[in-house]
């Protein structure tokens, strides 16, 4: 549905996107996650058409995002950063606008307007001016205004910035129940957002995407899974070492009562437990304790964007 | 034409809804009937015309028009809403003819507000219909330039104090022109190259309510000048 091939932004000497690609299929929940500055924002502008590439190209549905700019923009529901509105005007009298500019015919535009404040919860600020409303609020009209023409994609830039615990967990639902029927872009640098909504997480970092696939994959493609083991015998740690698959053998604990605890990592995603433990049988080792553990997209997150 | 009609409804209602539209109306009522009936001593001159009250609005306008335009593109940049505006599907020419309609319909509402003027002359004696209304038109064509000249100047730039600057000096400038080749008549045919471009010198015609088509064509031409400069400008972000 939406192709972005090798895509490149330059702001004067700033290389703030440098030669991405990614598909996004139809009904996908797709997350970009990031530190601040990475390029998110960025690639959403241009994939709005707010901005042009300074390279490659992004297509949606097979059109182009810059030649066939208003049929683009007619399929895209965008959320700004920061949720800019019209703060002036109340929120039905914005979101009248907003529908009128969407193309909604004047006998409609009544219902969608009523539509989308009983889904995004405006019932009691219909009448009230933006600028007086709470930041909350205000996402919410943001939203509202995203969806009123019942887009095919949607896009939201940092939509839970701002918002307070019970808001935050409104809007992640709201994501997980569009991503039913839309395709949904959103982008964060809050990990347990990307984790509860995303199918698909696209990792950016100085411009580049670093890391790609479900949570699941990306914990295993980049830290692969830890073995935790407490072990009693001689000169344990070389023979781990000298094992092809145990990577980054080290002493988390010292000795206590002879066990020394170690810190390994395979290679994939399977864990290396069952093969420590034969290890141990056949050196004479006693095994205390053992147990595997997943790399918690927190430390996928650090590995991919400190390095 | 209805995305226009959105943008011309939601601009206008922002300068009626607040009490800056009315401040303003207010307080250019004031400064330009005051012009008329005080500093020109209307009651005096024994002279049922509203020539005096033309003859000064060239330099009123100065000061009023580039108020009305400041905010049209530098608050939505400031705001950020230009974000929202431009990933709307509406093409850079309607957004903008949108909003140059709705500052020129409230300029026309401002103006409106003098209809207390041409009602005081029918009162006093026996004025020149034909040329009052000619004069009005004028007014509002020469307004129409000066609104297309502010609304540029507020496209480049997201600060409306600088907008509002920008567009006084621009407008000045042009209206300097009309004014300078006088004390200057020896230079050359270049003279007439600085008359034909002032605002100023089309207006003589205009405050004597007369309509030439030059005059006409002129300020239409600054009017689709500076619109397009301004859509240019809006898409000069697509630029690679």
């Amino acid at each position: 549905m939406i192709k972005v091939d090798s895509l490149s932004k330059r702001y004067g000497r700033v290389l703030a996107v440098d030669n991405i690609s990614f598909n996004i299929e139809k009904g996908e929940v797709v997350g970009l996650l990031g530190p601040n500055g990475a390029g998110k924002t960025t690639t959403m502008k241009m994939l709005t058409s707010f901005l042009p590439c300074t390279a490659g190209r992004i297509t949606v549905d097979g059109l182009d995002v810059f030649g066939d700019s208003l049929k683009v923009r007619q399929r895209i529901g965008y959320l700004p950063e920061n949720c800019p509105l019209y703060m002036d005007m109340e929120v039905e009298q914005f979101l009248k606008f907003c529908a009128e500019i969407r193309g909604i015919d004047s006998s409609k535009r009544k219902k969608a307007v009523d539509k989308m404040i009983a889904e995004c919860d405006l019932k009691k600020v219909t009448h009230k001016i933006i600028s007086h409303l709470s930041k909350g609020y205000r996402q919410r009209v943001g939203l509202a205004q995203a969806m009123i023409h019942d887009p095919d994609i949607l896009i939201m830039d940092e939509p839970t910035s701002g918002l307070d615990p019970n808001q935050i967990r409104d809007i992640l639902n709201l994501i997980n129940n569009l991503g039913q029927q839309k395709t949904v872009i959103h982008s964060t640098h809050i990990l347990t957002e990307a984790e509860s909504t995303s199918k698909r997480i696209l990792i950016i970092n100085n411009g580049k995407i670093v890391g790609e696939g479900t949570p699941e994959q990306l914990s295993a493609q980049s830290a692969g899974t830890a073995v935790f083991a407490a072990i009693k015998g001689e000169d344990v740690q070389a023979k781990l070492e000298a094992v092809d698959f145990i990577k980054d053998v080290s002493k988390t604990k010292d000795a206590d009562d002879g066990y020394v605890q170690y810190a390994m990592h395979g290679q994939s995603e399977d864990s290396i437990a069952e093969d420590v433990f034969k290890l141990a049988v056949t050196n004479g080792w006693v095994i205390n304790e053992l147990h595997t553990q997943k790399a918690s997209l927190e430390d996928v997150f650090a590995r991919l964007t400190r390095g | 034409m209805r995305n226009v009609l959105a943008i011309f409804k939601k601009e206008f209602f922002s300068y009626i809804a607040s009490p800056v539209g009315f401040v303003f109306i207010i307080f250019y009522t004031l400064v330009a009937n005051g012009f008329f009936l005080i500093v020109q001593d209307f009651f005096r001159q024994g002279q049922v015309t509203m020539r005096g009250y033309f003859y000064v609005l060239p330099w009123i306008f100065l000061f009023f028009v580039p108020a009305i335009t400041m905010r049209l593109w530098a608050e939505e940049k400031k705001m950020g809403s230009i974000e929202l505006l431009l990933t709307m599907p509406l093409t850079e020419f309607q957004i903008i003819f949108g909003k140059f309609l709705a500052a020129f319909a409230f300029l026309c509402v401002t103006m409106s507000f003098s209809i207390t003027i041409p009602i005081t002359l029918g009162l006093l004696g026996d004025p020149d219909a034909g040329v009052i209304l000619g004069s009005y038109i004028g007014a509002m064509l020469m307004g129409g330039a000066y609104l297309a000249i502010g609304l540029y100047f507020s496209s480049l730039t997201d600060n409306q104090v600088v907008a509002f600057i920008f567009s006084l000096v621009a407008i000045f400038v042009l209206l300097l022109a009309g004014i300078v080749p006088m004390y200057l008549n020896k230079v050359g045919p270049i003279v007439y190259v600085f008359e034909y471009i002032s605002l100023l010198t089309h207006f003589h015609n205009v405050a004597r309510g007369v309509i030439d088509t030059r005059d006409v064509i002129y300020y239409v031409s600054i009017i689709v000048l500076f619109l397009f400069l301004n859509i240019k400008n809006i898409e000069a972000r697509k630029w690679r």
